[in-house]
């Protein structure tokens, strides 16, 4: 297997936070909103450097969600900031309404998505946002899997025309991918070819996916890892071409197994290339408080389930 | 006629066959004799698909009517959606989409004939008002209620980011006042001096199930809009030139850090008389019979659609 090195420990949410920054200097129509959760979202320095362009909302996300829709209006680009929580659930009619069926150029961005916020328990912990936003018509729906990645991804969203989700995290994470690659929208990202089996991971499964490789790797097993960043629209191009090298999948996501990555690739290959899949997600349950790796094994999206269900799927070729 | 259904119920517009109403022509018409010719609009429109809400739309007819012919500086012959420089309007209650409709149809922003294509597959004129078909005069999608306000709060904030002096405009009903996300925005405006706002609420005191004060009574709209900062004043929606008066007195109002509100006492169902103070004709078309004998009392002015 390809080596893939960490560079450093970042939290995604910083890289967002470095992303919107950046936007601050580059793109004069880059505006902010965010809803009492501003440093939480990594969102001070866009506030302190733009003061006239940050909207502090206060803890009303409806509210923040109709003004947003309302500023692209006269050409801005607002960047909306809270919980993966209360930028989807909370706020779902809002978003369906002002912003997806309206077509409008907003970014929602969502931090402390999955069980890796922590502590703060099942009340935080939202693992069914990709499937709130994926369903909408008109929306893109995006989850980088590290610092760099999130950074990138943050400043490209700018460019797209139309409504985004982008889902990251709190907790630090290794921070691998190129810092000067270009992100690009629904191309997905292969970082290790394989023979034997196509893991497909997002988010912070990635390095967990990379891990799991190296695990495989020594059993003789030959795994193809595919970051996709992009969950909707999903790259069904190198989807397809991986699992007709590989023929059998898994995915692999810190989300609720109904309506996520797993879901839409079964989705895919029903349609198109039947092969045997697995899917490494959350079945059906609420999380609960306590530290994000524990929470990640104790609810089997950690490392060893992954490779677990790399062994399994081969098995049912 | 320019608007044709086809077998396959897509409906074609031939722009060339059509000319849109020219507002200039409009100066040979008293807005009083517009505002009939829009009930009369209305009726026919929900009459023909059987749905529809007229009550509502029969009530703020004479406020749209002064809004969009004597008082917003707009460019209905050609309608950009980022209204730079321009007045913008906002339908927050967008279930009474067939008074915007009609009026905007005879401001000019697209052909009278559309009208008859209300509700009906493939048109342009959806049950509530949406950008996604393209229709000229809408900005946003409306019709789950609550939302307007945010959304013309954040179109204010971008026109004073673009330093754009042009005014936003709104209107709500008063049971609309019952979504909580009204009060989050209303809260925020204040707050924050998004003083180039003009909201009206039309306060007619129904509501789909009943009076207002048997489902959810809302205590003194004046005092709770006064109590979150707005500065607040009070009109009849039926007298246009109290509509004029008051609409003057909101502009001249505006950059002196405040938003501002107007509590518009209306009538449902205004000059069709068995549709006046009943919440009945909320959401429910007349039948033809009943039709006839609202057109009966709202003389055809401009022509009908």
């Amino acid at each position: 297997m390809k080596e893939i090195k960490m560079i450093d420990e970042k939290d995604t949410r910083s890289g967002f936070g470095a992303g919107l920054s950046e936007l601050g200097k580059t793109n004069e129509d880059v505006v902010a909103l965010c809803a009492d959760l501003t440093g939480s979202l990594k969102m001070d320095d866009f506030q302190k450097n733009h003061p006239e362009r940050f909207f502090q909302v206060g803890i009303a996300e409806a509210n923040m969600i109709g003004i947003a829709a309302g500023l692209t209006i006269g050409g801005k680009i607002p960047f909306t900031g809270t919980f993966a929580n209360f930028s989807t659930g909370r706020v779902y009619d809002q978003i369906r309404q002002s912003v997806a069926y309206s077509n409008k150029n907003v970014k929602i961005c969502a931090s402390h998505a999955g069980l890796t916020l922590g502590e703060d328990g099942a009340t935080h912990q939202i693992l069914e946002d990709i499937g709130l936003m994926k369903m909408l018509p008109n929306m893109t729906v995006i989850s980088p899997c590290d610092y760099n990645e999130t950074k990138a991804a943050t400043i490209a969203i700018a460019e797209h025309k139309g409504p985004v989700y982008l889902r990251f995290g709190r907790p630090k994470v290794p921070n691998f991918t190129d810092p000067n690659k270009k992100f690009i929208i629904g191309k997905a990202d292969i970082l290790s070819e394989g023979s034997d089996v196509t893991i497909l991971a997002t988010g912070h499964l990635v390095w967990k996916a990379i891990e799991a490789g190296r695990i495989l790797a020594e059993k003789n097993i030959s795994a193809e890892i595919i970051n996709i960043h992009t969950i909707k629209p999903l790259d069904e191009e190198a989807v397809l071409k991986s699992i007709s090298k590989t023929k059998c999948v898994v995915t692999a996501e810190e989300h609720m197994m109904n309506g996520g990555l797993g879901d839409s690739v079964a989705q895919l290959i029903a349609r198109k290339h039947l092969v045997p899949l697995e899917m490494v997600a959350v079945n059906d349950k609420f999380g609960e408080s306590g530290q994000g790796e524990e929470l990640m094994t104790k609810y089997h999206i950690n490392t060893p389930d992954v490779v677990a269900a790399a062994e399994r799927v081969i098995k049912r070729k | 006629m320019g608007i044709t259904i086809s077998s396959e119920s897509v409906i074609n517009i031939d722009f060339d066959l059509i000319s849109p109403t020219n507002p200039a022509t409009m100066g040979n018409y008293t807005t009083e004799q517009i505002c009939s010719q829009v009930r009369r609009d209305i009726i026919r429109m929900v009459t023909d698909v059987q749905s529809g809400h007229p009550g509502g739309s029969l009530g703020c007819t004479d406020f749209l009517s002064v809004l969009f012919f004597e008082t917003l500086a707009i460019n209905p012959s050609a309608f950009k959606m980022d209204g730079k420089e321009e007045d913008l309007f906002f339908l927050s209650n967008g279930h009474i989409s067939p008074v915007l409709y009609s009026v905007l149809a005879h401001r000019g922003y697209f052909p009278k004939s559309e009208l008859s294509t209300f509700r009906k597959l493939g048109t342009r004129l959806q049950g509530h008002p949406c950008t996604d078909k393209g229709l000229p005069g809408v900005r946003i999608a409306t019709g789950s209620l609550g939302q307007g306000l945010s959304v013309a709060i954040g179109a204010a904030l971008s026109k004073k980011l673009n330093e754009d002096s042009k005014l936003v405009y709104t209107l709500h009903g008063d049971g609309e006042l019952q979504e909580g996300q009204v009060w989050e925005a209303a809260m925020y405006a204040a707050a924050n001096k998004v003083d180039n706002i003009i909201s009206t609420v039309d306060y007619n005191h129904k509501q789909i199930d009943g009076d207002i004060d048997d489902v959810l009574p809302m205590g003194n709209l004046a005092q709770k809009w006064q109590a979150f900062g707005w500065d607040v004043l009070e009109m009849n929606g039926h007298d246009l030139n109290d509509i004029r008066t008051k609409l003057a007195e909101a502009k001249s109002r505006t950059g002196k850090g405040k938003p501002v509100v107007i509590i518009m006492t209306t009538i449902m169902g205004k000059g069709v008389d068995y549709m006046m103070g009943t919440h009945k004709w909320h959401g429910s078309a007349p039948s033809k019979e009943q039709a006839e004998k609202a057109l009966a009392q709202l003389e055809e002015t401009l022509g009908d659609y």
